[in-house]
């Protein structure tokens, strides 16, 4: 049977198991967006009001299910608004598809109406694109953009497609069979010697320390991790994007390692004898100076994308390989054993960090932003997908609200996305119908996506919005404090009254200003079947401790005054 | 003849699709993770489909087993490889423009092409082209000697380069045609010996 471009674009998406797509329509797209009528039992489309907001709807519902979310925009300035979510996906190796429209081949080179060279723009923040040209080889080239898109490293994928293309007709087959590219083989098993290299070190190490990432989930090698911690006796400290890895209540996980992380955890790094890194990058955020950065380790380092072995950290034993396979052969090799010694050092860094805790302080008269954390943490039983922007809030998030499984915390960590939270939650719920989402987001970050909550109402999304207002750009105030001399240029903000605003999207608000109020807040946002808003006003110069300097040691954590010491 | 490789510079050779926009790929990638091209040379193969680099940069071993690992992340690149120990054969072609005006620059230039493997060209009562293909280290040598008389114009390929021996650098690879790619994956030698 013959059909169109446009009908093929919905035939593909719906034979990669699409139900949902953020976007937006236009002029060079349109013919997608009539074929959709045709499709609107079976395939979803999500009104966004900003390309940008369908852009991280695409990766949080991806984050959240570990399927491909998909996007779509007209040509020119809708193509060139997905740009930012593009690129966050990129860094956090979330796998999107991005389906935009062109001007019709004859027009393109022309500088036509809305024209922009998109595969152009995307090429360094995408992991492959594509410029369609023929409609002969549409459906294979979606069929390889899934692929593409969900395999090895994941990552966002665009296809742009020119008006006649999608117009144009031509017989319709979905390609059959896996897909073979001649330049594209994900690395999946271990040598047999890497293995063993690996065991030895293990064997020999008498401090030795995992740092577990996004990898683990992306691998879904949870069950693997936790067999080679528990076996061997080994802490597992979690990067931000690793959070959900291993459940953060075990005995052996000693949190967050990093800028913000847990002092005892990068205590941990800069001791220990071995770094056994999986599936993350050694980001400059989790390092430090690479220098001092554990100077005394050796360190085994497992990724899926080779480019990372070597590039940061040099490697005694370098794996490219799929987690999952690479444990699994390493697991029935591996010999118990113990390192009390070690842990118990590791308990006492821990007791220190609890001692500077913020949570028990008295604070009359303020609301802090751990404490609201905390709470929401406990009122919904820790069970939520948070999904939170980029800042201080996100921080402290990552610090009071322990996850216990895979894909519930969600967040911008390498692009650092302010305006991602907001959409990224819409898209998670999407994803995950069944889970209680709630996006903790900070006052200014909010405002760069706020536009979605038309969005959220139209949809009836259930998603609840938490506002940590402090009506200042909190980090760069923070290091404006420390590194400024307080001068806060361009850090305190107007905002909007937001409950105001939530009620002229008739969307079900709270604004709470003590602890007392919080339990009830939250009770109340998760009683309605929809959006809802809590504004929560916060302590306004709060900081976020303990915090390495950027580029400082790693051991050089400017600590959190104990209570009384200033 | 085996190349005498400059400490410093290090080739790549890299199996491409010949598709639109490789190259742009390629050139984006250096630049964003600002390695930097001494040359880089790009043609077909005896596939039309596939076209084959050499790329030069100015680096140690390590930084282009970098530059190896991200060029293999590009979908389009189908197979690269460092040549650092490897032995191989590589050429640089250069077309010289040269001053040509009076007897002595003629003969001068006549006695120096004598000596290398150059020729001349193209000859005009003001300027004549001499063509060489050498190594990279000859010709830089080669325009040393001539530079006195006076180069008024030149360009050069940049290197290419293959390595020597029965290991090829190859494949067998047919794009969008699924059935020939499951038959000729295995066959395809990346690094086989034939």
């Amino acid at each position: 049977m013959k059909l169109t471009g446009s009908e093929i674009i919905m035939e593909c998406l719906l034979q990669e198991g699409v139900h949902v797509m953020f976007g937006y329509p236009g002029g060079a797209i349109l013919p997608t967006y009539d074929a959709m009528t045709k499709y609107e039992n079976r395939l979803h489309h999500v009104l966004v009001r900003h390309e940008q907001g369908a852009s991280h709807m695409a990766d949080g519902y991806a984050r959240a299910t570990g399927e491909v979310g998909v996007c779509i925009a007209t040509s020119g300035p809708g193509a060139t608004n997905l740009v930012t979510g593009l690129a966050t996906a990129m860094m956090d190796s979330s796998p999107i598809l991005a389906i935009t429209g062109q001007v019709p081949i004859p027009a393109i080179g022309s500088d036509a109406f809305q024209e922009t060279d998109v595969t152009g723009v995307t090429l360094p923040i995408t992991k492959h694109n594509y410029l369609v040209t023929d409609v002969r080889d549409l459906a294979y080239t979606m069929k390889e953009a899934f692929h593409i898109a969900r395999t090895g490293r994941p990552g966002p994928v665009l296809v742009d497609v020119p008006k006649d293309v999608q117009l144009a007709l031509t017989e319709f087959e979905y390609p059959e069979g896996e897909i073979v590219l001649p330049g594209y083989h994900p690395p999946s098993s271990a040598d047999g010697s890497e293995i063993s290299d690996a065991l030895r070190l293990i064997e020999e190490a008498e401090r030795p320390i995992i740092l577990a990432g996004h990898g683990i989930m992306m691998s879904g090698a949870m069950q693997e991790l936790r067999e080679l911690s528990e076996r061997a006796q080994i802490p597992v400290t979690l990067t931000l994007l690793g959070k959900g890895g291993m459940p953060e209540d075990h005995p052996l996980v000693i949190g967050m390692m990093g800028m913000h992380g847990e002092a005892s955890a990068n205590l941990a790094i800069q001791e220990a004898d071995l770094l056994i890194a999986l599936g993350m990058r050694f980001d400059d955020r989790v390092t430090g100076n690479l220098k001092t950065y554990a100077r005394n380790a050796r360190k085994i380092h497992v990724d899926i994308d080779r480019s990372e072995i070597n590039k940061n950290v040099k490697a005694d034993v370098g794996i490219a390989g799929d987690l999952k396979t690479v444990l699994t052969q390493m697991l029935p090799k591996l010999k118990p054993k113990s390192h009390p010694e070690w842990i118990g050092r590791i308990r006492d860094w821990l007791e220190d960090s609890s001692e500077r805790d913020i949570l028990n302080y008295e604070t009359p008269g303020r609301l802090l932003t751990a404490q609201v954390i905390n709470d929401i943490w406990e009122h919904t039983q820790g069970e939520a997908i948070t999904v939170t922007d980029v800042g201080q809030h996100q921080m402290l998030e990552a610090q009071y609200y322990p996850h216990q499984r895979p894909a519930t915390l969600l967040t911008s960590g390498g692009l650092g996305t302010m305006g991602f939270g907001f959409p990224a939650a819409i898209g998670a719920k999407f994803g995950k119908p069944e889970e209680e989402v709630w996006a903790i987001v900070g006052d200014g970050g909010f405002q760069m996506t706020l536009c979605e909550l038309a969005t959220a109402a139209q949809e009836n999304v259930n998603v609840n919005i938490a506002i940590i207002n402090n009506f200042f750009l909190g980090m760069v105030r923070q290091w404006q404090e420390l590194f400024y001399e307080k001068r806060y240029e361009a850090t305190p903000l107007f905002n909007p009254d937001f409950c105001k605003l939530a009620d002229a999207y008739r969307i079900p608000n709270r604004r709470v200003t003590k602890r007392d109020e919080i339990a009830d807040a939250v009770q109340f946002a998760r009683d309605i079947d929809g959006p809802t808003l809590i504004e929560f006003v916060v302590e306004k110069e709060e900081m976020v401790y303990p915090m390495v300097p950027a580029g400082a040691d790693l051991h050089d954590m400017k600590r959190r005054p104990k209570p009384g010491e200033g | 003849m085996t190349s005498q490789v400059d400490i410093n510079k290090v080739t790549v050779v890299a199996l491409v699709e010949n598709e639109p926009g490789v190259l742009n790929r390629i050139a984006s990638l250096f630049r964003r993770r600002a390695f930097n091209i001494d040359s880089l040379t790009v043609g077909r193969t005896h596939k039309p489909h596939i076209s084959r680099m050499t790329i030069r940069v100015v680096a140690g071993p390590e930084y282009a087993r970098k530059i190896a690992t991200n060029l293999q992340k590009l979908v389009n690149v189908i197979d690269v490889r460092v040549l650092d120990n490897e032995p191989h054969v590589e050429r640089d072609l250069a077309l010289i423009k040269v001053r040509n005006d009076d007897a002595d620059s003629r003969n001068t230039i006549t006695e120096i092409c004598d000596r290398y493997p150059a020729r001349i060209v193209d000859v005009g009562p003001k300027v004549a082209i001499i063509e060489m293909v050498a190594t990279e280290e000859i010709l830089e040598e080669f325009i040393d000697e001539v530079r006195p008389t006076g180069i008024v114009e030149m360009i050069r390929t940049g290197v290419v380069s293959m390595g020597r021996g029965t290991r090829i650098h190859d494949t067998n690879f047919t794009r969008r045609d699924l059935a020939k790619i499951q038959n000729q994956i295995s066959a395809g030698g990346n690094g086989n010996v034939i």
